[in-house]
């Protein structure tokens, strides 16, 4: 096993542990900011090929829903049973209207894959089954009939979302060093070159797009494990663009990028929220600016000004 | 056959609201290149600044027509002041970056826009209905239509035929489509592009807000209105085409027309409707149905 991955897998047991001893609200906000930043993660995969997708925020709300409507169909409180199936549509989801996104560049693969996510919102706004726009609630997970009682309840979710991010960030970090990662990265450079090579582009794109739907349904899942509520504004526009603005904050030079970054994004916004509840949001755009300005690599670019280590 | 007349009159009334809303953000798209979604703000600071400047004209006992120009005035006075900011101060020196960037650069806009309306105007609703009511109403084929509605298609329709006048048939406007299609060699003309992106922009701005101060009188004037707004008027202009005026006339009447149609039949399907057609439009035809020609990078 090479050092990194067991700087990576010791620093993972390490965070766990610490979830033993955190408070409460740390967790959670913990659990929700790593849960989002598997979805960023995904982004990023797509934002290396140079592809920015608006609409993640579907994939995100289709995991979750999977695991409330997954739990009460086959009657299950099993997560990892219910993590898996979220998985498994988003990934069928993806196999079929990546189809079609994968085509499209830019602009428009922004757009339309927005359009995508605000078709779920649409129908699940106005689906009163589901609780039209006030969603409803997910009961708490289990593991194997294992049942944590009280204050080992969150805990369930949070060492879920520290085990996903970690498995889900060395084989991200792994894909980007194989020949169909760096595949990405010519893609993004000039598409016609790469086929000259004799690559199919639509392949990477579509892979990756698969790839990034698959995160985002496991960070909904989690997501919804660990809130215990969920709600159509998941797959709302303001959610996708949440998670564009976390990969540009985090970077997107490496994988941890987008887990500082999600971590850091509800960091800001928990306490711009309980400093100044009327100006959160500005707090949040000028932070925005900010790093677009001064820190266009973003905030991971720091950390690898410290450390010297080449960017993967 | 009333079912027919009441679906058509809403969807052109609904289309003409979104055409204002749209051509802005097609023009300044057209011109700049940046899908500017702080456009929604200026919709929401054109809606406040018209709901209470017409509060306090009203609350002055003036004549109540005058709200009406009121209503004008607060649009083209909080579009220009804010366009002029925004584009002067902060867009300025964003310009060249990535499509995408710029996507995000007015993402931050939109955020900070948000909570600057709540500092200014509070986070309660404003209700002006006085020049909504004060109109009356039509009956057409037994369905009433409030006359300030069916003005409403009016202002849009010379809207549309003012930009294509101002953008056809007049020296600047030529000299803006040389800009559209070929920055770089306009320039060279010796055309003052930094001069043509500051006016697009600024009028971008007072059409987003005037379409906001003109919808004031018929809605809440509330936080949120903006971001619910720029989502809608992003399908008009892509369904049209990104970047021009004709197209988001086509995409605000197909969007206001299928929209009152799923509202009639089947109001379940309202949003699922609006981005389902954005979606099949994307499908068969990407760049919109009015696409503007880009060359291919090699």
């Amino acid at each position: 096993m090479r050092y990194s991955t067991m700087f990576v897998i010791s620093g993972a047991t390490a965070l766990l542990a610490a979830g033993l001893v955190m408070p409460g609200w740390l967790t959670f906000l913990l659990t929700l900011a790593l849960a989002k930043g598997l979805v960023v993660m995904g982004l990023l995969l797509l934002m290396r090929a140079g592809m920015v997708s608006f609409g993640q925020g579907l994939y995100y709300c289709l995991g979750a829903y999977c695991v409330g409507i997954g739990g009460d169909y086959f009657e299950t409180q099993n997560a990892l049973v219910l993590i898996l199936l979220a998985v498994l549509v988003c990934g069928a989801l993806a196999a079929v209207i990546g189809l079609l996104l994968c085509r499209y560049r830019d602009i428009f693969f922004a757009m339309f894959s927005m359009a995508f996510s605000m078709i779920l919102y649409g129908v699940l706004i106005k689906s009163s089954s589901f609780g039209s726009s006030d969603g409803f609630n997910v009961k708490p997970p289990l593991l194997f009939g294992w049942t944590p009682g009280g204050e080992s309840g969150p805990l369930l979710a949070y060492g879920l979302a520290v085990v996903a991010v970690t498995a889900v960030g060395i084989f991200a970090w792994h894909y980007l060093r194989s020949p169909m990662g760096y595949a990405g990265e010519a893609v993004r450079e000039n598409e016609i070159r790469v086929e000259y090579l004799g690559i199919s582009v639509a392949r990477v794109i579509y892979i990756k797009y698969l790839l990034a739907a698959s995160m985002a349904g496991l960070g909904g899942a989690i997501t919804a494990l660990a809130a215990g509520h969920i709600d159509p504004e998941m797959a709302y526009w303001t959610t996708s663009g949440e998670f564009v603005f976390i990969a540009l904050m985090g970077g997107t030079g490496h994988v941890a990028g987008p887990v500082l970054g999600s971590v850091l994004f509800e960091l800001i916004r928990t306490y711009a929220f309980q400093i100044s509840p009327y100006t959160w949001q500005m707090i949040l755009g000028i932070a925005l600016l900010a790093i677009i300005l001064y820190l266009p690599k973003g905030v991971w670019s720091l950390v690898e000004r410290v450390t010297k280590r080449t960017a993967v | 056959m009333k079912l027919v007349i009441a679906m058509l009159m809403d969807g052109v009334i609904y289309a003409s609201w979104l055409f204002i809303i749209a051509a802005g953000l097609t023009l300044i798209y057209g011109v700049m290149r940046i899908l500017n979604m702080a456009h929604g703000s200026f919709y929401a600071i054109g809606a406040y600044a018209g709901a209470s400047l017409v509060g306090v004209y009203l609350a002055g006992g003036y004549p109540p027509w005058g709200a009406y120009f009121m209503l004008l005035g607060a649009a083209i006075f909080s579009g220009a002041l804010v366009g002029i900011l925004i584009e002067r101060g902060l867009l300025r020196i964003m310009y060249g970056r990535d499509e995408v960037v710029m996507i995000l650069v007015t993402y931050a806009i939109l955020l900070i826009l948000e909570d600057v309306i709540k500092l200014v105007w509070g986070v309660d609703a404003y209700f002006t209905y006085q020049p909504y009511t004060l109109l009356g109403r039509t009956k057409l084929a037994g369905i009433a239509f409030a006359n300030y509605d069916i003005a409403l298609i009016f202002v849009s329709a010379s809207i549309c035929f003012l930009l294509w006048w101002g953008l056809n048939r007049t020296r600047n406007g030529k000299l803006l489509q040389a800009v559209i299609h070929d920055r770089d060699t306009a320039a060279f003309l010796g055309i003052n592009v930094t001069r043509m992106f500051t006016v697009t922009f600024v009028i971008g701005a007072m059409l987003g807000a005037l379409a906001g101060s003109l919808t004031a009188p018929g809605i809440s004037v509330m936080p949120g209105i903006g971001v619910e707004v720029i989502i809608l008027a992003f399908a008009v202009v892509v369904i049209g085409g990104l970047g021009s005026v004709g197209g988001a006339l086509l995409g605000a009447l197909i969007v206001g027309l299928s929209r009152s149609a799923a509202v009639h039949l089947y109001p379940d399907a309202e949003l699922f409707v609006i981005y389902g057609v954005m979606a099949l439009v994307l499908a068969f035809r990407p760049q919109g149905l009015f696409a503007i020609a880009t060359a291919r990078k090699i």
